[in-house]
């Protein structure tokens, strides 16, 4: 699924991932954690082609073609998907029109025509019902007012309705109540297949009774400096993250 | 980022084309000899030659304004042709059959296909080309209704004595620059006349077009509502492409009788230069209204075009109880000069205004809003509310926002609100991330921005507004 061999960026001059090697599965969950400032957000930003993000070095592969090759949008619609840390607000333009947009922009890729709007409101019912939204949220402007919470269950319903195959969830368990986390995890749980890969970033273990990964790795000073099994964040919970440093250096 | 929006906004403009129509052009210059040949092409009667001969002596001792935030050489006022008119005028077309097929051509590569669009929308079309009007349809069905709307070179004939009425009684010859020219030179336009109690059974529109090597244009537009009547109003352009600068100095005035309700709506695409800043159309335009007791007036303008926009169209609430509305969005690319406002003056009792205004500056354009609200003596309970949203693209671009309160009674209320925000990084990005490209992501902010004012655009005009739109931020934003 996706190949990173010794990634290498920097952003406004100053490098920040300094030789990162990660490689997924089809299939597979890998949690990211890390302290504040690692370069856990920089990496979704270089992988999914942010501009300022500059790749100094390394390479990617996403299912089989060289991922740095593609603009930003081009990786959307091949299928990778970044649920963001801090979701932007677009006022004044509706969260039904957006997800129309993303979504008839991503099926014209794959070559299937685009979906009428009423099949397409249908749809989009449906997924907010998943994250348990009100149907409101779709007339309303893209994240416009929303609360933090309500931001992430947005961005999960679109990976629902875009079915990515890579999924990128950026501290999507931050500032969620204990009710929302569930929703959020079961939203992301459901979406779990053999050809579904995830990459879930979080500073929390509790996330991780939910969302259970196949693999922990924890990013430090722009790299992977320490990789595991799910009782990895475990451990990361009780002793935090010093104790990796020496054991780095 | 900026980058890419950069290279977006470079797009060429897609009505630019020149029509083959041999015409009959008179050699630049302005005097008397000049407005005397204008009268005579189309035979008018002796007090409008004198009236407009009055204008010319008016308009010669007056001098450009150069207030507005606006930057050009200097218009040499002798170097404009002042009368230009398609052959074919000398016998006329009864109908579009009968048009000469190079106009209709013009209309189709603009996505205007007349008789479509005609029998479709079920709109009455008084196609301006160039100077004068050639096409008129659905004529009868109004006359049925009583509804005059004929070229204004027609009804100083048919209606003089209505003509004779409000000419000139909203927009005073000396009011300005530009319509003092206007009254003095003036080529064609519409006339409507809505008599009492009548409800305009369909939207009246009309598309202008420019298509002379510098030759001026100068439209002059009357609407009359009876008492008690209604009628909605649609103006719509584009221009060719071409080098030089050109001259567009409209007059538009509105009389809103008693109770009676009028909604004038413009999208307006003159040909705004290139990306160089060369070329461009000069958009100087007076629009007025007067509004009676309990009568509305409601401006709204979609303005992507012109390489310098002055323009504002106003409303004199003379009677109580009188409503005045401006609409407005100004787009601005490249190196696009727009100032553009209103005035709402509130003479009566209760009256009402409100102001809701989206500039939009992209490229290295300079976007300012300039509006009045004044509260005169006699204004009690009068109230305005004015919202001025700025929105920018890019980072050369420039948004200012003038606006002018003069309250002279208490008791009245003005309300103003103003915002600036810019299309961000992280929104785009955010767009693209979902798969959208950039220059789609623009226009839904930029659509999104202005859903307040294309609401109230009328139904059959959406479309084409849209459109507009449409080849204004592909070819202009993004
Ligand atoms: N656009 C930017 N401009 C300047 N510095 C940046 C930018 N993006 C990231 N950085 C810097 O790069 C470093 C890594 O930031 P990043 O957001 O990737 O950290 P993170 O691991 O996601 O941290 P957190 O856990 O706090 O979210 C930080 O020092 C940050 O200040
Ligand atoms: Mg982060």
């Amino acid at each position: 699924m996706l190949s990173i061999k010794n990634l290498q960026a920097k952003v406004e001059e100053k490098d920040i991932i300094k030789g990162l090697n990660l490689n997924i599965k089809p299939g597979e969950v890998h949690a990211i954690m890390g302290p504040n400032g690692a370069g856990k957000s920089t990496l979704g930003n270089v992988l999914s082609g942010r501009e300022g993000y500059e790749v100094t070095g390394g390479s990617v592969e996403f299912l089989g073609k060289d991922l740095l090759d593609f603009e930003p949008e081009e990786r959307a619609r091949e299928g990778l998907f970044l649920a963001f840390q801090y979701p932007v607000e677009i006022p004044g333009v509706s969260n039904l029109e957006f997800l129309k947009a993303s979504v008839d922009a991503v099926r014209e890729h794959r070559g299937q025509d685009p979906l009428d709007s009423v099949s397409f409101l249908k749809l989009a019912r449906e997924k907010c019902k998943a994250v348990n939204l009100d149907q409101n949220f779709l007339k309303r402007g893209v994240n416009e007012g929303f609360s933090g919470g309500e931001k992430k269950r947005n961005e999960i319903m679109q990976m629902m309705l875009l079915e990515p195959s890579l999924c990128i969830l950026d501290e999507t368990d931050s500032g969620l109540d204990i009710d929302a986390l569930q929703v959020v995890a079961d939203g992301v749980n459901s979406q779990r297949s053999v050809d579904r890969s995830f990459i879930v970033v979080t500073h929390y273990q509790r996330l991780l009774d939910y969302i259970v990964p196949d693999y922990v790795h924890v990013l430090a000073n722009g790299r992977i400096v320490k990789s595991g099994g799910k009782e990895l964040a475990l451990e990361l919970e009780e002793k935090g993250y010093s104790w990796i440093d020496e054991e780095v250096v | 980022m900026t980058e890419e929006i950069n290279e977006l906004i470079k797009n060429e403009y897609e009505a630019g084309f020149v029509t083959d129509v041999e015409s009959e052009t008179l050699p630049p210059g302005l005097n008397e000899d000049v407005i005397r040949f204008i009268s005579s092409k189309k035979n008018e009667p002796e007090w409008l030659l004198e009236w407009r001969l009055k204008a010319f002596h008016v308009w010669k001792e007056m001098d450009e304004p150069t207030w507005a935030h606006v930057q050009y050489p200097e218009i040499n006022f002798q170097d404009v042709s002042y009368y230009s008119a398609p052959k074919s005028m000398d016998d006329r077309p009864k109908s579009l059959d009968e048009v000469d097929p190079e106009l209709l051509k013009t209309y189709e590569k603009l996505g205007i296909p007349l008789h479509e669009q005609a029998a479709l929308a079920g709109v009455a079309v008084d196609v301006v080309f160039d100077s004068v009007s050639v096409v008129t349809t659905f004529r009868e069905k109004l006359k049925e209704a009583g509804v005059i709307f004929m070229p204004i070179s027609e009804a100083v004939h048919e209606h003089p004595d209505l003509v004779k009425k409000y000419l000139g009684s909203v927009v005073p010859q000396k009011d300005n620059y530009y319509a003092a020219l206007n009254c003095a030179v003036f080529s064609d336009g519409s006339f409507v006349y809505i008599p009492k109690g009548v409800r305009c059974p369909m939207e009246l529109s009309t598309y202008f077009r420019i298509n002379e090597q510098s030759t001026g244009q100068f439209e002059r537009t009357l609407i009359i509502a009876e008492e008690g009547s209604h009628v909605s109003y649609l103006e719509g352009c584009t221009a060719p492409m071409r080098d030089e600068n050109q001259l567009h100095a409209a007059v538009v005035e509105l009389v809103a009788l008693d109770n009676a309700e009028i909604k004038y709506s413009t999208v307006q695409n003159w040909y705004p230069g290139d990306a160089e800043g060369k070329g461009g159309i000069y958009n100087f335009v007076t629009k007025r209204g007067v509004c009676h007791t309990n009568a509305k007036i409601s401006w709204t303008q979609v303005e992507t075009g012109s390489a310098v926009t002055w323009k504002y169209p106003s409303c004199i609430l003379k009677g109580d109880n009188s409503v005045g509305e401006f609409y407005s969005v100004a787009l601005t690319n490249n190196f696009q000069q727009a100032d553009t406002g209103t005035k709402m003056i509130h003479l009566g009792k209760n009256t009402k205004s409100t102001i809701i205004t989206k500039g939009i500056s992209a490229g290295k354009s300079q976007n300012a809003y300039r509006g009045l609200v004044r509260m005169n003596p006699g204004a009690e309970g009068a109230r305005n509310y004015t919202q001025c949203d700025s929105l920018l693209i890019g980072d050369k671009c420039g948004a200012h926002t003038f606006p002018y309160i003069e309250s002279k009674h208490p008791s009245a209320v003005i309300e103003h609100e103003a915002t600036t925000s810019k299309v961000s990084d992280d929104q785009l990005f955010l767009c693209q991330q979902r798969g959208i490209d950039v220059e789609k992501a623009v226009s839904m902010i930029v659509n999104g921005f202005c859903k307040e004012v294309f609401k109230e655009l009328p139904m059959e005009f959406a479309v084409e507004a849209g459109k507009l739109l449409e080849v204004s931020l592909e070819g202009s934003v993004g």
